[in-house]
């Protein structure tokens, strides 16, 4: 199967690469379009971004390795983002991991069966006056309870 | 905050706004320098504040930009650091949510003291949402003629794109940011070449802080002797503390640099909740060693946390109180750089994983002196052999951790 992004995002792509005086440096930039768009890049979209920024494929796997908000397989439709260093676990931030864990019934690292929740860990999210904090889709949450944590999550799922 | 030398404001919708930044004099320092003042004597004006970088190193701002040759043929390029990574630290989300425009204003200062023509804000993946207003502003700037091919009328042009991370703590190493920039894993460069001579795509390039940037400026509006005077002797202005941790008002305090951390953690976050007692604090960033609460009286400029054994770093203060256990800090710090190692550097590579290899197993099962000397020895391994700042980040808290707390930690973990 080939990939090809929608004509949007392909704008998108052409305008980023503008952007640079070398081709190579829209790479970030362009891997963020395409997650946004497909929710992960595939294999078939890591051949196509070398092949638009003339590096070679293994520089995209390289990077997609590295970087710890890049996806090569699918995630959850929502993505829950628990700070876990020092601040927020001086706030109990492992309790709140656990918490948010049993009630999706997944781990870190996990998704629901569903498709509608990716959990993972984040390292210091510059929110700790906030703590214990999370994202949502990138979205900042904090401080978070047990309580406020089940009320965000129904209310996820209500709209999902 | 007792004071506003970065011209913060309480948050609401508005404040951020171009017309709002204008009505508080925003972009007067800019015009100024830009309309009326030679580049030399922008870079000299930077140069007697005395402005050390707020990103962690302490470099002096104005001799970083002496170090880009003047004159040079080909292009020139100005980073700015928004990967603000350093767990406890969160004053650049402040800087880039409430005032937008000053680091816009203190990016035009520094571009043309140096001669830059095109800027680069490479913001942390985390802070997607916060570069959303970021590029609203960089909008607003655009449309006023703040920024763009002839800014404020003049020959000088100013070009800004802002670059999205992707959730790598490494990438604040500036030539880490650099390789990140370029399209590569964000592993440091061995230096030298320092940036400001090979840089970005090869060129001169000054990378600063967010902070950094827009402490200029108050430097230019209000002179270099208003924002020296109000630091210490070698370390000028006032900083962003950002607090956290076991106080009762968490936030982001602006004061003069060398107040003293029991002042900030007592006058103005409040201190220990009730019934509670500091045990120790991180006074930098999670990479500043602890110090212990005895030691609060310290001033808080780059000097004086250096001769405590610890660094100013960030300014990042996580207070830590008497109910959390030592070993519980030890693990979430030796975690965090077992995760965060880039892997370029074996010793950094290799020690931070068996330091948390140790750690794990001390918390499951219990262990004896001899493993905290082993995780002191790894530590001491690290030290001194790696290419950037990350290894000596990590080693360095971690032995002040089990060096200091040493009879606390033989109880926990003793069988």
């Amino acid at each position: 199967m080939t990939y090809a992004p929608s004509p949007a995002a392909v704008l998108r792509i052409e305008r980023t690469i503008a952007l640079y005086p070398e081709k190579p440096a829209a790479l970030l930039p362009v891997l963020h379009v395409i997650q946004e768009e497909s929710g992960f890049i595939s294999r078939e979209a890591e051949v196509w971004v070398a092949a638009k920024l003339a590096i070679p494929p293994i520089q995209v796997g390289e990077v997609l390795s590295f970087y710890g908000m890049l996806r090569r397989a699918p995630g959850g439709r929502h993505t829950i983002r628990v700070c876990r260093n020092l601040s927020c676990h001086l706030a109990g931030a492992e309790d709140l991991l656990a918490f948010i864990g049993r009630s999706l019934g997944i781990g870190p690292g996990e998704t629901t069966p569903d498709g509608a929740f990716t959990l993972v860990t984040a390292e210091c999210l510059g929110n700790c006056d906030r703590a214990p904090c999370l994202q949502i889709d990138g979205l900042d949450q904090g401080p978070v309870s047990r309580e406020s944590a089940a009320a965000l999550i129904e209310e996820l799922k209500a709209h999902d | 905050m007792i004071e506003n030398g970065l011209a913060l404001l309480p948050h609401d919708d508005r404040s951020w706004r171009l017309e709002d930044y204008l009505a508080r004099g925003g972009y007067e320092a800019a015009r100024k320098a830009i309309t009326a003042m030679t580049p030399e004597a922008v870079v000299d004006e930077v140069g007697r504040a005395v402005l050390r970088g707020r990103g962690g190193a302490g470099f002096p701002a104005g001799m970083k930009w002496g170090f880009v040759p003047r004159g040079a043929a080909g292009p020139k390029y100005l980073c700015v650091n928004a990967d603000e990574g350093e767990p406890g630290t969160f004053k650049d989300r402040l800087i880039l949510m409430r005032a937008p425009h000053r680091l816009l204003e203190g990016m035009l200062v520094a571009a043309y003291a140096v001669g830059i023509p095109k800027a680069f804000i490479y913001v942390r993946g985390e802070y997607a949402r916060i570069a959303v207003r970021l590029e609203e502003a960089i909008d607003e700037a655009r449309a006023a003629g703040f920024l763009g091919p002839s800014v404020f009328g003049t020959a000088f042009g100013l070009e800004v794109v802002v670059h999205l991370g992707a959730g790598a703590y490494i990438c604040g190493e500036e030539t880490a940011l650099l390789e990140s920039l370029e399209g590569r894993r964000g592993q440091p460069r061995v230096k030298p070449p320092f940036p400001a001579t090979v840089g970005l795509f090869r060129s001169p390039t000054v990378v600063n802080n967010v902070e950094t940037l827009a402490s200029l400026p108050g430097i230019l509006g209000r002179g270099a002797d208003w924002f020296r005077e109000r630091g210490v002797p070698g370390d000028g202005g006032t900083r962003l503390f950002s607090v956290s941790g076991a106080v009762r008002r968490p936030g982001v305090y602006e004061l003069p640099v060398g107040t003293s951390l029991r002042t900030i953690i007592e006058s103005h976050a409040g201190g220990p909740p009730e019934g509670r007692t500091i045990k120790a604090v991180v006074p930098g960033g999670l990479s500043a060693p602890v110090l212990k609460p005895e030691e609060l009286d310290v001033p808080m400029d780059f000097d004086s946390l250096a001769g405590a054994g610890s660094m100013l770093g960030s300014a990042g203060i996580v207070v830590i109180s008497d109910r959390t256990p030592i070993l519980d800090v030890l693990h979430v710090t030796a975690r965090f750089y077992a995760d965060e190692s880039c892997g370029k550097c074996t010793p950094c590579r290799i020690g931070t994983r068996w330091i948390l290899k140790i750690v794990e197993r001390l918390r499951a099962a219990g262990g004896g002196p001899e493993d905290l000397d082993l995780v002191v020895r790894l530590a001491e391994g690290i030290r001194g052999k790696t290419l950037c700042p990350l290894g000596e980040g990590a080693a360095l808290p971690i032995r002040a951790l089990v060096t200091r707390f040493r009879d606390e930690l033989e109880r926990a973990v003793a069988r």
